[in-house]
């Protein structure tokens, strides 16, 4: 499986005496099977203008997405969407929410066997019943996650599945998002505008600037796997090569925003 | 030591003058939030103000400060309750009077549920439904019943028809705007991971967005059954033989002041408890309702 952006570019016409503003320009993105590509960029960047575009929430004004094979056309089980918050359904349980997928799909009677996997697997085990509303931030975010994985999609889209976490929640769903990523071999492709959380999860980093919105590089990374092949993540995220590389970007980052003030 | 300057704040007598509600308000204790606007329990003060108002009422009664014609004492009105129910009204049992009048405001609610609700969700799913009826809507809305209440009969005669119409028209306008409103209720992240896992068109309106209505839709039939027993008397002004409304109607051409007051409170009672049902209702229903 791969997932291929060839020249997609996102212009939104002009609008009472603005001039039309290009969101993203010429974008080329390939991805593979079991990478984790992370979007970094400053606010206004297009980063969750690309991620509509994989989900196939808008179609691009030029070029296209194609996804094993097909032109991605509209939204489709095969690439499901975590959101920062909102995205789950107050009126079901825990484990309705995250069987909701599957449900909309006709296959309940599957459904719940599947649902009780990834619960255990995201470690809600014990809170299946209780209303989602009356959990953290944190575990909202655990059943989002578990509920895009139980339709089994091709790609993961994370639209910066945890800026709304505090500081020490979201570590820890770091870690747990990796070993999941690790378990399920998934393909992910996560939004984030954390320079050590994109350096961190990713095993490929774009950067992108904004006006126009695109790709300004990339970046191979190697902390995941040590971090999955047991290095803690506090000492991984301390070792020079990380440190190093998390001020260039963090350089990178200012320059753009230096050049647009 | 009980000076009061030297105790801690929160031991000293608060200030409860109304001026003080004014001016700068003192640290909450624990427990309570600092600023919130008009926090407090009322229960007290509501049950108070009730025996304050039948105190006064008994007061001007029984001094004979104010005829009986003009306002029957409260013993009174319980003694009509009492004589209506045992007795009845003009040949038929208080129940019967009750029962019409419920059946009539039931009947419109039910009916204007049944259309207003899908109509409603039409609308707010549907720019073409919303360009069809929004302007019919929107202009027989604000008029008063009483002004087309001539047409209805002109139209549908004296009989049931045309009061069960009237107080469905009144029913039915709020009920159909609170469902199109509620249609805007679920976050645009519901609606988009729904379609990320697959679903269609319609499951998105049946999971999504018709369970994140349902807070608004209660509400709207909440107020709209409201505007059904506000334009009850109205519709029983029409040729009517039976119901609360024509009973308040009759006892006041014959100046029964406490027939016409008993028949208020009658009305307040079924409208209060309907509502108190209403609100049950909506905390069992959509527990969740503000939670996310």
């Amino acid at each position: 499986m791969a997932l291929e952006i060839c020249n997609a570019s996102v212009i939104y016409p002009a609008q009472a005496g603005r001039p039309p503003v290009e969101a993203l320009s010429n974008i080329n993105l390939h991805v593979d099977e079991h990478d984790f590509v992370v979007a970094l960029g400053a606010s206004g960047c297009g980063k969750s203008t690309l991620l509509n575009l994989i989900a196939g929430f808008l179609s691009p004004s030029s070029g296209k997405i194609v996804l094993d094979g097909s032109d991605v056309a509209g939204p489709g089980a095969d690439r499901s969407v975590v959101f920062q918050k909102h995205a789950l359904l107050p009126w079901l349980n825990v484990r309705d929410n995250v069987a909701f997928g599957l449900k909309l799909q006709g296959k309940g009677s599957a459904a719940d066997a599947v649902a009780a996997r990834f619960i255990a697997l995201l470690g809600l085990s014990g809170f299946e019943k209780s209303p989602v509303y009356a959990l953290s931030g944190g575990m909202q975010q655990r059943v989002g996650i578990a509920r895009a994985l139980t339709c089994d999609p091709k790609i993961l889209l994370m639209d910066e599945p945890l800026g709304a976490l505090d500081a020490l929640t979201r570590e820890r769903a770091q870690e747990l998002i990796l070993k999941i990523w690790k378990d399920t071999g998934k393909t992910v492709f996560l939004i984030t505008h954390s320079v050590e959380e994109a350096l961190f999860m990713g095993t490929k980093l774009i950067v992108m600037s904004p006006r126009p919105g695109r790709i300004t590089y990339r970046f191979d990374l190697p902390f995941s796997r040590r971090f999955l092949d047991g290095v803690p993540a506090r000492q991984v995220k301390a070792s020079r090569e990380f440190i190093e590389l998390r001020e260039e970007v963090l350089r990178i980052i200012f320059a753009d925003e230096e050049q647009v003030a | 030591m009980t000076d009061q300057s030297t105790m801690a704040p929160h031991l000293r007598k608060p200030r409860t003058s109304l001026f003080s509600t004014f001016s700068r308000a003192r640290a909450t204790r624990p427990g309570e939030t600092y600023g919130v606007p008009g926090q407090g329990n009322t229960t007290w003060l509501s049950v108070a103000t009730i025996l304050a108002l039948i105190f006064v009422w008994w007061a001007v009664t029984a001094t004979g400060l104010v005829k009986p014609l003009f306002v029957p004492s409260p013993q009174s009105i319980v003694q009509k309750f009492v004589d209506v129910w045992v007795n009845g009204f003009t040949g038929a049992p208080l129940w019967q009077h009750i029962l019409i009048s419920t059946a009539r405001v039931f009947g419109a609610f039910l009916l204007a549920c049944a259309i207003g609700i899908p109509l409603g969700l039409a609308m707010g799913m549907s720019p073409i439904m919303r360009g069809i009826f929004d302007p019919p809507i929107e202009i027989y809305r604000p008029v008063p019943p009483l002004a087309y209440l001539p047409l209805m009969i002109i139209w549908f005669g004296i009989g049931e028809t045309s009061k069960v119409l009237l107080i469905f028209l009144s029913v039915f306008a709020p009920i159909a705007l609170g469902a199109r409103a509620g249609v805007r209720s679920a976050a645009i992240e519901q609606i988009h991971a729904a379609y990320s896992f697959g679903a269609s068109r319609w499951q998105v309106l049946r999971h999504v967005i018709l369970p994140s209505a349902m807070p608004e839709i209660l509400t709207a039939m909440r107020i709209g059954i409201g505007f059904g027993w506000t334009t009850l008397v109205a519709a029983e002004m029409v040729a009517a033989t039976k119901g609360i409304g024509y009973m308040v109607l009759s006892a006041s051409q014959f100046l029964q002041t406490s027939t016409v007051i008993m028949g208020i409170f009658v009305i307040a009672a079924i409208a209060y408890a309907f509502d108190l049902l209403m609100r049950f209702l909506e905390r069992r229903l959509v527990p969740w309702k503000g939670k996310m």
